[in-house]
């Protein structure tokens, strides 16, 4: 069972760090959520019309977002929450160093 | 032999000859390797292998010339097959990966009941066999124009190509294969791209420089009787547009096959990484999609512009052998172009081909073209192989191990699994040789059913502690069952009547519908019923966190 590390003593302090962890993660994913939609299906398709009244190098801007920016913002998306979420990690000390045999070992220990 | 046959015939034997060479030196001998590669994939690897999985044949061959007749209405599966990334990322592959077992029915199996399990491994082989019809259509179509073979044929050699190494390695080869496919698929891909761009526009980025010839674009189009190429919502109202790009976002997060690819990193940490460099690969083919749809047709429209019937260029005889290019009998002149055969326009051009033919149509040298068809054969086998692989663990892991041999050993599960994964390529070869419609709309349907079973319940099941068994077996039950009776009711299938779509909602567009159906009810009958128990609620804490905690936290204390 890959679960077996969680039966170990919470360290001292309780288990507040994880409402506290899980709250941050929980905000993170709905700001981003919001830009996903906003990009993807405000820019993209309900107001594709208004905007494509605008003209950028060739591109009327609402098509634009629907075929190119919004594919730029998705992965943008996603590289602000994996640094985010790797800065989190750390701060609240379950980071894990998959470079470290230590570490790795210690996270497949339940598994192999 | 034509010079272009030669060059596919060797890109093709070089091509096989690298992904079988790779997967003999990772076959693998136990059942962890066969199903999730054991947990090692490096991340970049892993990216680079979910982009081939996901690129299907759909992607690589049916995409840009979809877009090419859609225009604007294209975008629905640009945004509709990238967006979902954010939602895989975000909501699910870190969770999955953290509890990290074989399969997605698994974990259902485990957050609900043994019922939810077997409801969804039933629903993993349906979605997946719609999707791996196509791809062995689309393997069948490179055959067929490039090497003369018959699509029978065509569809028989990559299915035993793709038999040997799936069979033979599990998920360890496939996702290193996968590595070798998408290198090739993307660079067929982006050389035809690039040089297209620069013949036409001076500018080697096809990305930024097709917004130099949408305005010709346009007006060329109106001149041949199709739609203005950059106006939204010609083809399709803008609920529907709305409904489909969501029900694709939604599908590509809820397709197991995709899901699966995320069990196979070493940490929680390396999924969410696995999810960026999978939506990076997969960026670069998708954002120069539309670009290679809009030169192509630019190219294409140009070239047959008011020309004699008898003066037209040679890619229009060589793609008519084909079935997939015809000129109407009655025409002199070309005076319009449709895709659609009951318009009775003066060319008509099947969106399959265009991708396949537009290093012709641009007149592009014959190694670029030989290079392309190999590009498209990986791309429909790699999906395959990945898609192949969650029927066969479906079947052996999901069922048959939990039904009819519940204390078998490492040695028979591993058998087991590689039978189940043959005869799964039988079915695929009978039905790729009679697929039910063209490639990217067979594979529409299979998001729609993903999104409206798997999504609902494993966002909910991660998310919502107080969610339980009765309620998600009801909701991915109903919203399913829902999402394939609009479906019939909208299509002409089994010999059933289609039809009209209400308010305008198309069969593709349903799932997002459908998904929406199935959380509502999995809340409504959660609350009706009693709270899963403890040890589940523990199980659901426990994912979402990625490792236990250090007493000596980098910068902890705060």
């Amino acid at each position: 069972m890959a679960d077996t590390e969680d039966k170990s003593p919470d360290p001292p302090g309780g288990n507040g760090w994880r409402r506290e962890y899980w709250k941050k993660n929980l905000q993170l994913m709905v700001i981003l959520l919001a830009i996903w939609f906003a990009v993807s299906f405000g820019c993209g398709i309900l107001f594709v019309e208004q905007l494509n009244q605008i003209t950028v190098i060739g591109f009327p801007l609402g098509f634009w977002f629907a075929q190119q920016g919004s594919i730029y913002v998705f992965l943008l998306l996603i590289l602000a929450y994996c640094l985010y979420m790797d800065r989190l990690d750390k701060r609240f000390g379950v980071y894990e160093y998959d470079d470290e045999p230590a570490g790795g070992a210690a996270e497949k220990g339940g598994e192999s | 032999m034509s010079e272009i046959q030669i060059w596919t015939t060797i890109f093709i034997v070089l091509s096989f000859g690298a992904y079988m060479t790779i997967a003999w030196r990772s076959r693998v001998r136990e059942t962890e390797g066969f199903y999730v590669a054991g947990h090692g994939v490096p991340t970049i690897a892993n990216g680079a292998a979910i982009g081939a999985d996901w690129m299907s044949a759909a992607s690589f061959i049916s995409m840009a010339g979809l877009i090419a007749f859609l225009g604007y209405d294209g975008s629905i599966y640009l945004m509709g097959w990238t967006g979902g990334y954010v939602l895989l990322a975000l909501l699910l592959a870190p969770y999955l990966r953290k509890w990290g077992k074989y399969t997605v029915p698994e974990f259902v199996g485990d957050r609900y009941s043994e019922l939810v399990r077997t409801i969804s491994a039933v629903a993993a082989v349906i979605v997946s066999f719609t999707y791996v019809v196509g791809q062995m259509n689309g393997g069948g179509i490179v055959f067929s124009r490039f090497l003369n073979v018959d699509i029978t044929y065509g569809v028989i050699i990559a299915a035993v190509v793709i038999f040997v190494y799936a069979v033979l390695g599990g998920m360890k080869s496939i996702t290193w294969t996968q590595v070798a496919q998408y290198t090739v698929l993307i660079i067929a891909y982006l050389i035809p791209a690039v040089a297209v761009a620069q013949v036409m526009t001076g500018i080697p980025i096809p990305q930024v420089s097709f917004g130099q010839i949408l305005d010709g674009l346009n007006s060329l189009s109106v001149e041949l009787g199709l739609e203005v190429f950059t106006d939204p919502f010609t083809s399709r109202p803008m609920i529907d547009i709305f409904l489909v790009t969501m029900a694709l976002m939604i599908g590509t997060a809820g397709l197991p096959h995709v899901i699966i690819r995320f069990y196979t990193t070493k940490t929680v940490r390396g999924s969410r990484w696995s999810a960026f460099w999978a939506l990076f690969f997969i960026a670069l083919l998708y954002t120069t999609a539309p670009a290679v749809g809009a030169f192509t047709k630019f190219n294409l429209l140009q070239g047959v512009n008011g020309t004699p019937t008898d003066q037209l260029p040679s890619w229009v005889e060589n793609w008519a052998a084909t079935g997939l290019v015809s000129v109407n009998q009655n025409a002199d002149v070309i005076n319009s172009v449709s895709n659609d055969p009951a318009a009775g326009a003066d060319l008509t051009v099947n969106n399959d081909i265009l991708v396949l033919a537009s290093p012709e149509i641009a007149g592009l040298p014959a190694p670029i073209v030989g290079l392309v068809a190999a590009g498209g054969l990986a791309a429909a086998m790699s999906t395959a192989a990945g898609l192949l692989l969650v029927i066969s663990s479906s079947v052996s892991h999901d069922i048959y191990f939990r039904y009819v041999r519940t204390h078998a050993g490492d040695h028979e599960r591993l058998l087991v699994g590689r039978i189940a994964m043959a005869a799964a390529i039988v079915v695929a070869v009978i039905a790729g040789i009679n697929p039910p419609a063209f490639v990217a709309q067979v594979v529409a349907f299979a998001f729609g059913m993903a999104a409206s079973s798997f999504f609902p319940a494993i966002v909910l099941g991660i998310f919502w502690k107080r969610c339980n068994a009765i309620g998600a077996a009801t909701g991915m039950i109903v919203g399913l069952g829902f999402t394939i009776a609009y479906m019939l009711y909208t299509l002409e299938v089994f010999g059933l009547a289609a039809h009209d779509p209400i308010l305008g909602v198309s069969p593709e567009g349903i799932g997002a519908v459908g998904a929406l159906v199935n959380a509502v009810v999995t809340v409504v009958v959660s609350l009706m019923t009693p709270p899963p128990a403890r040890h589940i609620t523990e199980m659901v804490e426990s994912i979402r966190y990625p490792s236990p905690r250090r007493t000596q936290a980098a910068g902890a204390g705060e």
